[in-house]
Protein backbone atom coordinates (compact mmCIF):
# COMPACT_ATOMS: atom_id res chain seq x y z
CA UNK A 1 0.00 0.00 0.00
CA UNK A 2 2.65 2.69 0.61
CA UNK A 3 4.41 1.52 -2.40
CA UNK A 4 0.97 2.23 -4.21
CA UNK A 5 1.10 6.11 -2.50
CA UNK A 6 4.53 6.64 -3.25
CA UNK A 7 3.96 5.87 -7.17
CA UNK A 8 0.60 8.01 -7.14
CA UNK A 9 3.48 11.18 -6.03
CA UNK A 10 6.29 9.87 -8.24
CA UNK A 11 4.39 8.49 -11.62
CA UNK A 12 3.06 11.83 -13.22
CA UNK A 13 6.57 13.23 -12.45
CA UNK A 14 8.35 11.52 -15.12
CA UNK A 15 6.94 8.17 -16.26
CA UNK A 16 3.17 8.95 -16.90
CA UNK A 17 3.63 12.79 -17.30
CA UNK A 18 0.22 14.76 -17.19
CA UNK A 19 1.64 16.74 -20.30
CA UNK A 20 4.20 14.30 -22.28
CA UNK A 21 2.01 11.09 -21.18
CA UNK A 22 -1.73 11.54 -20.85
CA UNK A 23 -1.57 14.34 -23.25
CA UNK A 24 -3.45 16.92 -20.66
CA UNK A 25 -3.61 20.43 -20.41
CA UNK A 26 -1.70 21.18 -23.61
CA UNK A 27 -3.57 24.04 -23.93
CA UNK A 28 -2.25 25.98 -21.04
CA UNK A 29 1.50 24.74 -21.99
CA UNK A 30 1.14 26.72 -25.20
CA UNK A 31 -0.56 29.73 -23.59
CA UNK A 32 1.76 30.55 -20.16
CA UNK A 33 4.95 29.58 -21.19
CA UNK A 34 6.38 32.67 -22.87
CA UNK A 35 8.34 33.74 -19.92
CA UNK A 36 9.33 31.71 -16.62
CA UNK A 37 7.20 33.46 -13.98
CA UNK A 38 3.93 32.90 -15.55
CA UNK A 39 4.51 29.32 -15.79
CA UNK A 40 5.67 28.85 -12.45
CA UNK A 41 2.77 30.56 -11.18
CA UNK A 42 0.86 29.03 -13.10
CA UNK A 43 2.33 25.41 -12.19
CA UNK A 44 1.87 26.08 -9.01
CA UNK A 45 -1.46 27.34 -8.92
CA UNK A 46 -2.83 24.36 -10.96
CA UNK A 47 -1.03 22.03 -8.42
CA UNK A 48 -3.09 23.34 -5.30
CA UNK A 49 -5.94 22.86 -7.13
CA UNK A 50 -5.99 19.52 -8.63
CA UNK A 51 -4.92 18.30 -5.08
CA UNK A 52 -8.15 20.64 -3.54
CA UNK A 53 -9.82 19.13 -5.84
CA UNK A 54 -9.20 15.79 -5.95
CA UNK A 55 -9.53 15.60 -2.01
CA UNK A 56 -12.92 16.82 -2.04
CA UNK A 57 -13.78 13.87 -4.79
CA UNK A 58 -12.17 11.19 -3.32
CA UNK A 59 -14.44 11.69 0.05
CA UNK A 60 -17.79 12.06 -2.48
CA UNK A 61 -17.03 10.03 -4.59
CA UNK A 62 -19.52 6.88 -2.98
CA UNK A 63 -22.15 9.50 -3.17
CA UNK A 64 -21.69 10.88 -6.89
CA UNK A 65 -24.53 10.08 -8.95
CA UNK A 66 -22.92 8.12 -12.21
CA UNK A 67 -25.29 9.96 -14.69
CA UNK A 68 -24.16 13.77 -13.62
CA UNK A 69 -20.38 13.36 -11.69
CA UNK A 70 -18.88 15.30 -14.62
CA UNK A 71 -21.05 17.78 -13.53
CA UNK A 72 -20.51 17.77 -10.00
CA UNK A 73 -16.42 17.56 -10.52
CA UNK A 74 -16.75 20.74 -12.76
CA UNK A 75 -18.81 22.24 -10.11
CA UNK A 76 -16.34 21.88 -7.32
CA UNK A 77 -13.55 22.84 -9.59
CA UNK A 78 -15.20 25.93 -10.63
CA UNK A 79 -16.06 26.49 -6.96
CA UNK A 80 -13.01 25.48 -5.61
CA UNK A 81 -11.04 28.23 -7.82
CA UNK A 82 -13.58 31.22 -7.25
CA UNK A 83 -13.29 30.45 -3.83
CA UNK A 84 -9.72 30.50 -3.55
CA UNK A 85 -8.97 33.34 -6.41
CA UNK A 86 -11.92 35.75 -3.72
CA UNK A 87 -9.70 34.46 -0.82
CA UNK A 88 -6.52 35.91 -2.86
CA UNK A 89 -8.08 38.97 -3.82
CA UNK A 90 -8.88 39.99 0.03
CA UNK A 91 -5.12 38.57 1.56
CA UNK A 92 -2.79 38.82 -1.71
CA UNK A 93 -4.49 41.26 -3.91
CA UNK A 94 -0.72 41.75 -6.35
CA UNK A 95 -0.95 37.70 -6.49
CA UNK A 96 -4.15 37.72 -7.61
CA UNK A 97 -3.60 40.87 -10.15
CA UNK A 98 -0.66 38.15 -11.41
CA UNK A 99 -3.41 35.07 -11.57
CA UNK A 100 -6.18 36.27 -12.38
CA UNK A 101 -5.39 35.67 -16.37
CA UNK A 102 -4.68 32.46 -15.26
CA UNK A 103 -8.69 31.52 -13.17
CA UNK A 104 -9.83 30.73 -16.75
CA UNK A 105 -7.43 28.12 -17.87
CA UNK A 106 -6.98 26.66 -14.32
CA UNK A 107 -11.01 25.71 -14.65
CA UNK A 108 -10.80 24.55 -17.94
CA UNK A 109 -7.74 22.77 -17.49
CA UNK A 110 -7.72 18.69 -18.59
CA UNK A 111 -5.44 17.60 -15.83
CA UNK A 112 -8.00 18.24 -13.74
CA UNK A 113 -11.22 16.85 -15.02
CA UNK A 114 -8.34 13.99 -16.61
CA UNK A 115 -7.16 13.45 -12.78
CA UNK A 116 -10.81 13.84 -10.93
CA UNK A 117 -11.96 11.07 -13.70
CA UNK A 118 -9.23 8.31 -13.62
CA UNK A 119 -7.81 8.35 -10.20
CA UNK A 120 -10.23 10.60 -7.47
CA UNK A 121 -13.20 8.66 -8.41
CA UNK A 122 -11.83 5.62 -7.81
CA UNK A 123 -9.38 5.93 -4.91
CA UNK A 124 -8.84 7.32 -0.87
CA UNK A 125 -8.43 11.01 -0.26
CA UNK A 126 -4.86 10.46 0.77
CA UNK A 127 -3.86 8.74 -2.28
CA UNK A 128 -5.81 11.82 -4.39
CA UNK A 129 -3.47 14.48 -2.89
CA UNK A 130 -0.74 12.68 -3.81
CA UNK A 131 -1.86 11.61 -7.12
CA UNK A 132 -2.95 15.32 -7.02
CA UNK A 133 0.44 16.91 -6.28
CA UNK A 134 2.05 14.47 -8.70
CA UNK A 135 0.77 15.34 -11.17
CA UNK A 136 0.72 19.01 -10.86
CA UNK A 137 4.14 19.18 -9.90
CA UNK A 138 4.71 16.95 -13.29
CA UNK A 139 2.92 19.62 -15.29
CA UNK A 140 4.75 22.48 -13.83
CA UNK A 141 7.77 20.93 -14.72
CA UNK A 142 7.08 20.47 -18.21
CA UNK A 143 5.63 24.17 -18.44
CA UNK A 144 9.22 25.77 -16.55
CA UNK A 145 11.18 23.71 -19.24
CA UNK A 146 9.58 25.02 -22.04
CA UNK A 147 9.34 28.04 -21.16
CA UNK A 148 13.21 28.35 -19.88
CA UNK A 149 14.24 27.85 -23.52
CA UNK A 150 11.18 30.18 -24.91
CA UNK A 151 12.23 32.82 -22.67
CA UNK A 152 16.32 32.40 -23.15
CA UNK A 153 15.90 32.78 -26.71
CA UNK A 154 12.53 34.46 -27.10
CA UNK A 155 13.66 37.47 -25.35
CA UNK A 156 17.12 37.11 -23.93
CA UNK A 157 15.93 36.87 -20.33
CA UNK A 158 15.15 34.34 -17.59
CA UNK A 159 12.58 35.37 -14.78
CA UNK A 160 12.77 38.67 -16.06
CA UNK A 161 16.27 39.20 -15.83
CA UNK A 162 18.99 39.60 -18.64
CA UNK A 163 21.29 37.26 -19.43
CA UNK A 164 22.52 37.16 -22.59
CA UNK A 165 24.73 40.04 -22.75
CA UNK A 166 24.73 43.04 -24.91
CA UNK A 167 28.11 42.72 -26.65
CA UNK A 168 26.12 39.66 -28.71
CA UNK A 169 22.96 41.96 -29.23
CA UNK A 170 25.92 44.59 -30.64
CA UNK A 171 27.80 41.44 -32.86
CA UNK A 172 24.47 40.70 -34.66
CA UNK A 173 22.27 38.25 -32.23
CA UNK A 174 18.96 38.34 -32.64
CA UNK A 175 16.42 37.46 -30.42
CA UNK A 176 14.22 34.59 -31.86
CA UNK A 177 10.35 36.17 -32.25
CA UNK A 178 9.20 32.92 -33.29
CA UNK A 179 9.54 31.50 -29.13
CA UNK A 180 7.53 33.91 -27.84
CA UNK A 181 4.80 32.92 -30.18
CA UNK A 182 2.16 29.49 -29.17
CA UNK A 183 3.34 27.61 -32.36
CA UNK A 184 6.69 27.28 -31.16
CA UNK A 185 5.84 25.87 -27.86
CA UNK A 186 3.98 23.00 -29.48
CA UNK A 187 7.06 22.33 -31.72
CA UNK A 188 8.87 22.66 -28.23
CA UNK A 189 6.38 20.24 -26.05
CA UNK A 190 6.98 17.79 -28.83
CA UNK A 191 10.73 18.04 -28.75
CA UNK A 192 10.32 16.92 -24.89
CA UNK A 193 7.91 14.22 -25.99
CA UNK A 194 10.66 13.17 -28.44
CA UNK A 195 13.40 12.83 -25.65
CA UNK A 196 10.55 11.41 -23.26
CA UNK A 197 9.85 8.45 -25.70
CA UNK A 198 13.66 7.72 -26.43
CA UNK A 199 13.65 7.05 -22.57
CA UNK A 200 10.98 5.21 -22.23
CA UNK A 201 10.91 2.57 -24.73
CA UNK A 202 8.06 0.65 -23.82
CA UNK A 203 5.79 4.27 -24.25
CA UNK A 204 6.71 3.79 -28.28
CA UNK A 205 3.85 3.10 -30.58
CA UNK A 206 5.05 0.42 -32.77
CA UNK B 1 -42.52 -10.67 3.06
CA UNK B 2 -39.69 -10.05 0.16
CA UNK B 3 -39.05 -12.88 -0.97
CA UNK B 4 -35.39 -14.16 -1.05
CA UNK B 5 -32.95 -15.29 -3.85
CA UNK B 6 -30.81 -18.40 -3.55
CA UNK B 7 -28.14 -19.32 -6.52
CA UNK B 8 -26.97 -22.71 -6.81
CA UNK B 9 -22.90 -22.37 -6.94
CA UNK B 10 -23.07 -25.83 -9.21
CA UNK B 11 -24.94 -24.72 -11.76
CA UNK B 12 -25.94 -20.97 -11.13
CA UNK B 13 -29.38 -21.38 -10.82
CA UNK B 14 -31.52 -18.67 -9.08
CA UNK B 15 -34.63 -19.70 -7.05
CA UNK B 16 -36.51 -17.61 -4.97
CA UNK B 17 -38.40 -18.01 -2.59
CA UNK B 18 -38.11 -17.88 1.43
CA UNK B 19 -35.85 -20.13 1.36
CA UNK B 20 -33.33 -22.30 -0.28
CA UNK B 21 -34.89 -25.66 -2.08
CA UNK B 22 -34.20 -29.32 -1.13
CA UNK B 23 -32.58 -29.69 -4.46
CA UNK B 24 -31.43 -27.94 -7.02
CA UNK B 25 -34.14 -28.58 -10.22
CA UNK B 26 -31.25 -28.53 -13.03
CA UNK B 27 -28.05 -30.39 -11.80
CA UNK B 28 -29.95 -32.00 -8.42
CA UNK B 29 -27.93 -30.56 -6.29
CA UNK B 30 -28.86 -30.76 -2.65
CA UNK B 31 -29.74 -27.70 -0.26
CA UNK B 32 -26.25 -27.03 0.72
CA UNK B 33 -24.84 -25.99 -2.24
CA UNK B 34 -27.25 -23.10 -2.33
CA UNK B 35 -25.88 -19.96 -1.31
CA UNK B 36 -28.81 -16.89 -0.48
CA UNK B 37 -28.33 -13.63 -2.95
CA UNK B 38 -27.50 -10.52 -0.68
CA UNK B 39 -28.52 -7.06 -2.40
CA UNK B 40 -26.51 -4.81 -0.90
CA UNK B 41 -28.63 -1.83 1.14
CA UNK B 42 -28.05 1.82 0.51
CA UNK B 43 -28.81 4.42 -1.57
CA UNK B 44 -29.48 3.57 -5.63
CA UNK B 45 -27.25 6.12 -6.95
CA UNK B 46 -28.33 6.17 -9.71
CA UNK B 47 -31.90 6.35 -9.81
CA UNK B 48 -33.72 10.19 -11.23
CA UNK B 49 -34.91 11.24 -7.95
CA UNK B 50 -31.70 10.89 -6.07
CA UNK B 51 -29.49 12.71 -8.66
CA UNK B 52 -32.24 15.40 -9.11
CA UNK B 53 -31.71 16.06 -4.96
CA UNK B 54 -28.21 15.76 -5.34
CA UNK B 55 -27.73 18.34 -7.87
CA UNK B 56 -30.62 20.49 -5.89
CA UNK B 57 -28.21 20.38 -2.84
CA UNK B 58 -25.43 20.54 -4.15
CA UNK B 59 -25.78 23.86 -6.19
CA UNK B 60 -28.00 25.65 -2.81
CA UNK B 61 -24.57 24.59 -0.32
CA UNK B 62 -22.00 25.69 -3.02
CA UNK B 63 -24.51 28.71 -3.90
CA UNK B 64 -24.80 29.77 -0.02
CA UNK B 65 -20.71 28.65 0.22
CA UNK B 66 -19.66 31.32 -2.73
CA UNK B 67 -22.31 34.00 -1.08
CA UNK B 68 -20.79 33.48 2.15
CA UNK B 69 -17.39 33.91 1.23
CA UNK B 70 -17.79 36.69 -1.51
CA UNK B 71 -19.67 38.83 1.58
CA UNK B 72 -17.21 38.00 4.12
CA UNK B 73 -14.23 39.17 2.05
CA UNK B 74 -15.91 42.25 0.09
CA UNK B 75 -14.56 44.92 2.27
CA UNK B 76 -11.18 43.46 2.26
CA UNK B 77 -11.64 43.45 -1.37
CA UNK B 78 -12.77 46.77 -1.77
CA UNK B 79 -9.87 48.20 0.21
CA UNK B 80 -7.45 46.53 -1.89
CA UNK B 81 -8.80 47.78 -4.96
CA UNK B 82 -8.81 51.60 -3.88
CA UNK B 83 -5.31 50.49 -2.87
CA UNK B 84 -4.17 49.78 -6.10
CA UNK B 85 -5.86 52.74 -8.18
CA UNK B 86 -3.91 55.27 -5.85
CA UNK B 87 -0.80 52.91 -6.36
CA UNK B 88 -1.52 52.87 -10.38
CA UNK B 89 -2.36 56.48 -10.09
CA UNK B 90 1.45 57.39 -7.91
CA UNK B 91 2.83 55.19 -10.64
CA UNK B 92 2.30 57.89 -13.64
CA UNK B 93 3.75 60.12 -11.03
CA UNK B 94 6.92 58.37 -11.01
CA UNK B 95 6.52 57.03 -7.81
CA UNK B 96 6.38 53.76 -8.15
CA UNK B 97 7.19 50.43 -5.71
CA UNK B 98 6.25 52.43 -2.47
CA UNK B 99 5.19 50.51 0.98
CA UNK B 100 2.67 52.99 2.08
CA UNK B 101 0.59 53.66 -0.85
CA UNK B 102 -2.41 55.29 1.13
CA UNK B 103 -0.31 57.68 3.11
CA UNK B 104 1.79 58.88 0.04
CA UNK B 105 -1.36 59.28 -2.03
CA UNK B 106 -2.67 61.44 0.21
CA UNK B 107 0.35 63.80 0.81
CA UNK B 108 1.11 63.87 -3.07
CA UNK B 109 -2.67 64.12 -4.57
CA UNK B 110 -4.27 67.16 -3.45
CA UNK B 111 -7.85 66.71 -5.29
CA UNK B 112 -9.70 64.36 -7.53
CA UNK B 113 -11.33 67.11 -9.79
CA UNK B 114 -14.16 67.13 -12.88
CA UNK B 115 -13.61 69.12 -15.93
CA UNK B 116 -16.54 71.03 -16.92
CA UNK B 117 -17.52 71.40 -20.52
CA UNK B 118 -15.60 74.87 -20.80
CA UNK B 119 -12.25 73.48 -19.67
CA UNK B 120 -12.18 74.51 -15.60
CA UNK B 121 -11.94 72.36 -13.03
CA UNK B 122 -14.42 71.79 -10.12
CA UNK B 123 -14.12 69.61 -6.88
CA UNK B 124 -15.37 65.75 -7.34
CA UNK B 125 -17.03 65.39 -4.21
CA UNK B 126 -18.19 61.73 -4.62
CA UNK B 127 -16.65 58.59 -3.59
CA UNK B 128 -13.21 57.42 -4.68
CA UNK B 129 -13.55 56.19 -7.84
CA UNK B 130 -11.74 52.45 -9.00
CA UNK B 131 -13.52 52.42 -12.40
CA UNK B 132 -12.59 55.16 -14.57
CA UNK B 133 -14.09 53.63 -17.34
CA UNK B 134 -17.60 54.02 -16.46
CA UNK B 135 -17.08 57.50 -15.29
CA UNK B 136 -15.68 58.09 -18.53
CA UNK B 137 -19.13 57.13 -20.41
CA UNK B 138 -21.23 59.14 -17.77
CA UNK B 139 -19.19 62.13 -18.76
CA UNK B 140 -17.71 62.67 -14.90
CA UNK B 141 -13.94 63.39 -16.68
CA UNK B 142 -11.62 62.69 -13.99
CA UNK B 143 -8.22 65.47 -13.53
CA UNK B 144 -6.19 64.92 -10.30
CA UNK B 145 -4.10 67.40 -9.02
CA UNK B 146 -1.13 66.44 -7.87
CA UNK B 147 1.97 67.69 -5.78
CA UNK B 148 5.77 66.85 -6.53
CA UNK B 149 8.40 68.52 -5.22
CA UNK B 150 6.31 71.49 -5.41
CA UNK B 151 5.32 71.50 -8.63
CA UNK B 152 1.61 70.77 -10.15
CA UNK B 153 1.26 67.70 -12.11
CA UNK B 154 -2.19 66.46 -13.88
CA UNK B 155 -3.18 63.52 -14.12
CA UNK B 156 -5.91 61.86 -15.89
CA UNK B 157 -7.14 58.56 -15.99
CA UNK B 158 -7.18 56.65 -19.65
CA UNK B 159 -9.30 53.62 -20.81
CA UNK B 160 -9.26 51.58 -23.96
CA UNK B 161 -9.10 48.27 -25.60
CA UNK B 162 -5.70 46.30 -26.46
CA UNK B 163 -5.49 42.99 -28.15
CA UNK B 164 -7.72 40.10 -25.95
CA UNK B 165 -9.50 42.81 -23.52
CA UNK B 166 -9.67 45.92 -21.71
CA UNK B 167 -6.35 48.45 -21.47
CA UNK B 168 -5.98 51.43 -19.01
CA UNK B 169 -3.68 53.60 -17.95
CA UNK B 170 -3.03 56.83 -15.85
CA UNK B 171 -0.78 59.83 -17.79
CA UNK B 172 0.62 62.83 -15.55
CA UNK B 173 1.44 66.17 -16.99
CA UNK B 174 3.09 69.13 -16.07
CA UNK B 175 1.74 72.50 -15.17
CA UNK B 176 1.64 73.40 -19.09
CA UNK B 177 -0.78 70.93 -19.08
CA UNK B 178 1.50 69.13 -22.35
CA UNK B 179 4.48 68.31 -21.29
CA UNK B 180 4.27 64.45 -20.25
CA UNK B 181 5.80 64.19 -16.55
CA UNK B 182 4.91 60.27 -16.19
CA UNK B 183 2.63 57.19 -17.79
CA UNK B 184 1.61 54.67 -16.44
CA UNK B 185 -0.59 51.74 -18.28
CA UNK B 186 -2.16 48.19 -17.18
CA UNK B 187 -4.03 45.45 -18.86
CA UNK B 188 -7.10 43.01 -18.30
CA UNK B 189 -5.53 39.86 -20.36
CA UNK B 190 -2.42 40.75 -23.06
CA UNK B 191 0.14 38.16 -23.93
CA UNK B 192 2.53 37.88 -21.56
CA UNK B 193 6.09 39.13 -23.15
CA UNK B 194 4.78 40.96 -25.78
CA UNK B 195 1.26 43.22 -25.40
CA UNK B 196 1.75 42.70 -21.72
CA UNK B 197 5.11 44.75 -22.09
CA UNK B 198 2.92 47.61 -21.56
CA UNK B 199 2.73 47.23 -17.92
CA UNK B 200 5.71 45.40 -17.17
CA UNK B 201 8.16 47.60 -19.19
CA UNK B 202 9.06 50.64 -16.96
CA UNK B 203 11.35 51.85 -19.89
CA UNK B 204 8.18 51.97 -22.36
CA UNK B 205 6.65 54.19 -19.92
CA UNK B 206 9.66 56.35 -19.62
CA UNK B 207 10.13 56.80 -23.10
CA UNK B 208 6.67 59.00 -23.15
CA UNK B 209 8.22 61.56 -20.82
CA UNK B 210 9.05 64.81 -21.78
CA UNK B 211 6.83 63.90 -24.79
CA UNK B 212 3.98 66.93 -25.82
CA UNK B 213 0.39 66.09 -26.16
CA UNK B 214 -1.22 68.65 -27.91
CA UNK B 215 -0.25 70.20 -31.11
CA UNK B 216 -1.96 73.28 -32.50
CA UNK B 217 -5.22 72.69 -30.54
CA UNK B 218 -5.63 68.88 -31.70
CA UNK B 219 -4.18 65.54 -29.32
CA UNK B 220 -1.26 64.65 -30.89
CA UNK B 221 0.64 62.01 -28.54
CA UNK B 222 0.89 59.36 -31.54
CA UNK B 223 2.42 55.49 -30.31
CA UNK B 224 3.54 54.07 -33.67
CA UNK B 225 5.11 50.91 -34.84
CA UNK B 226 8.32 50.21 -32.93
CA UNK B 227 11.23 51.48 -34.55
CA UNK B 228 9.17 54.12 -36.62
CA UNK B 229 9.15 56.64 -34.42
CA UNK B 230 11.03 59.83 -35.34
CA UNK B 231 13.37 60.24 -32.95
CA UNK B 232 12.77 64.50 -33.25
CA UNK B 233 9.36 64.68 -32.95
CA UNK B 234 7.99 65.61 -29.08
CA UNK B 235 4.13 63.90 -30.77
CA UNK B 236 5.74 60.35 -31.19
CA UNK B 237 6.63 56.94 -29.46
CA UNK B 238 8.14 53.69 -30.04
CA UNK B 239 5.21 51.07 -29.71
CA UNK B 240 6.16 47.35 -28.19
CA UNK B 241 8.08 44.96 -30.32
CA UNK B 242 6.16 42.80 -31.53
CA UNK B 243 2.82 43.95 -30.31
CA UNK B 244 1.32 45.74 -32.74
CA UNK B 245 -2.26 45.64 -32.25
CA UNK B 246 -1.78 46.30 -27.95
CA UNK B 247 0.43 49.23 -29.11
CA UNK B 248 -2.26 50.26 -31.80
CA UNK B 249 -4.94 49.94 -28.72
CA UNK B 250 -2.65 52.02 -26.26
CA UNK B 251 -2.23 54.81 -29.52
CA UNK B 252 -6.36 54.92 -29.98
CA UNK B 253 -6.80 54.83 -25.96
CA UNK B 254 -4.18 57.98 -25.74
CA UNK B 255 -5.94 59.76 -28.54
CA UNK B 256 -10.11 59.38 -27.26
CA UNK B 257 -8.90 60.28 -24.48
CA UNK B 258 -6.82 63.75 -24.89
CA UNK B 259 -9.12 64.09 -27.61
CA UNK B 260 -12.23 64.44 -24.72
CA UNK B 261 -9.34 66.27 -22.56
CA UNK B 262 -9.26 69.12 -24.87
CA UNK B 263 -11.02 72.19 -23.45
CA UNK B 264 -8.89 71.78 -20.02
CA UNK B 265 -5.75 70.71 -22.05
CA UNK B 266 -6.24 74.21 -24.41
CA UNK B 267 -7.33 75.90 -21.10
Amino acid sequence: MANKKNEALKQPLWVNNPVVVQILGICSALAVTSQMKPAIVMGLSVTVIVAMSNVIISLLRNTIPNRIRIIVQLVVVAALVTIVSEILKAFAYDVSVQLSVYIGLIITNCILMGRLEAFAMQNGPWESLLDGIGNGLGYAAILIVVAFVRELFGSGKLLGYQVIPQWCYDHGYLNNGFMIMAPMALILVGCVIWIHRSKNKDLQEK
Amino acid sequence: MATKKFKCKVCGYVHEGKQAPEQCPLCNAPKSEFEEIVEKKGLDTSSNVYTIVYAAVMVIVVAFLLVFVSQTLKSRQDANVVNDTKKQILSALNIRNQSDVSGIYDSTVKADMLMKADGSLVAYDGEFNTSYNSEFKSGNLHVFTAEVDGQTKYVIPMNGQGLWGAIWGYIALNEDRNTVYGIYFSHASETPGLGAEIKESVKFQESFQGKKVVENGQAALKVVKSGKADKNSPYQVDGVTGATMTSNGVDAMINKVLSSYLPFLNR
